[in-house]
């Protein structure tokens, strides 16, 4: 059994050590909102946070997680009320929304490291997650209204 | 008279080999400092003390060897040109537009290791790993492989202010010299990579032979 920290709970999970953490997350901790898009690190949509820091969950073996905290997307607020969340629903960012919330997860590291970002800034931050819908440009005024808004100690 | 003649032309005569072993030895000590002229390029670099001769022909030799290991794929990719690494066996940017960041280990969300893990991952196209975590060298000492000629290169690598601050050939070399795991992922690269040229120890002997050798630099 390998013990994970995800969201603030502890799991007991009876798996492969080598098991990609996305499917962990998904079928067997049963938390569905992190996407499998191309399972070879390439789109970005299986974004979470492990340690405080974005990890592709879809290359990223179990055993790699132990001892730190997990974050998927239904962790990075109680309430859905972080200002990106806020900021994605205030700009109606998502078309299809298959890749959003790799992208939101994406965007709350580079807000956790700055806070006021430049067009550069989130184009390095963001460029490897694909959105195939071509939301780019709201993602990118969703991310300036979320810095100026703040993100709520995220 | 003539016993006086006699000692001037026994004297003359020493005088005679005096000076030519004078003019040996200032040939020899400028033929020396020749040799270690060649060998510091100009550089400010503190030469290796060698225990035997250095020979200049053999260390440019040695390099240009190891060289083909240094502009290959699989140590070339992450000693970029620009900020931004390449890829595979045609040396291709780095997709997603990753960059290099002051630490050399990218920015924000785009961390080297936000996909590439502490091992290589089964199948082709997946993102290689190794032991120590994956980054290229930081902002403020960017290691430049790609574009150079190899005599660009060592000189590179004898110069303090592109080498690491390392001031002996030996320390600039301790990368490979020591195993660092990021440079024997090039002889275990994972599913669908190409080796470089020559084995790790055929390497690893071509640049002790260029430091035992002086390090000289090719023209």
């Amino acid at each position: 059994m390998t013990k994970l920290s995800v969201n603030g709970k502890q799991y007991e999970i009876d798996a492969d050590p080598d098991t990609p953490l996305l499917w962990v997350i998904r079928d067997d901790i049963g938390l569905t909102g992190t996407k499998f898009g191309c399972g070879v690190a390439q789109c970005g949509a299986c974004t979470i946070h492990l340690g405080g820091e974005a990890r592709r969950s879809c290359v990223t073996p179990m055993k790699a997680a132990v001892g730190k905290e997990i974050t998927t997307i239904e962790g990075i607020s109680p309430d859905s009320t972080h200002a990106l969340q806020k900021a994605w629903v205030a700009i109606d960012v998502p078309q299809c929304g298959y890749c959003q919330s790799g992208q939101i997860m994406s965007a709350a590291i580079l807000l956790k490291e700055n806070k006021k970002p430049t067009d550069d800034d989130i184009d390095k931050a963001m460029s490897g997650v694909i959105c195939r819908c071509g939301t780019y440009n709201r993602i990118r005024d969703a991310v300036k209204m979320a810095a100026i808004n703040g993100t709520g100690g995220k | 008279m003539k016993s006086a003649t006699h000692f001037s032309k026994r004297g003359t005569l020493k005088l005679a080999v005096v000076v030519a072993s004078c003019l040996l030895f200032a040939g020899f000590a400028w033929s020396e400092r020749r040799e270690r002229e060649d060998r510091v390029d100009g550089s400010s670099m503190t030469e290796e003390t060698v225990a035997s001769a250095p020979d200049p022909a053999k260390a440019k030799a040695a390099f240009n060897e190891a060289a083909k290991v240094f502009f290959s794929a699989r140590c070339a990719n992450c000693h970029p040109a620009s900020d931004t690494p390449t890829q595979g066996d045609e040396m291709t940017p780095h997709t997603m537009g990753v960059t290099r960041g002051d630490e050399g280990k990218g920015v924000y969300g785009q961390r080297c290791t936000t996909c590439h893990q502490n091992e290589n991952l089964a199948g082709e196209h997946m993102p290689p790993g190794t032991s120590k975590d994956w980054h290229m060298p930081p902002a403020n000492q960017k290691m430049v492989f790609q574009g150079l000629t190899p005599r660009q290169l060592c000189t590179n690598f004898k110069d303090p202010s592109k080498n690491g601050g390392h001031k002996t050939l030996a320390a600039a070399m301790e990368h490979v010299q020591k195993r660092d795991p990021l440079v024997m992922w090039g002889w275990e690269p994972g599913n669908g990579r190409t080796l470089p040229p020559i084995s790790f120890d055929a390497f690893s002997a071509k640049v002790q032979e260029w430091v035992d050798n002086g390090g000289a630099c090719p023209d």
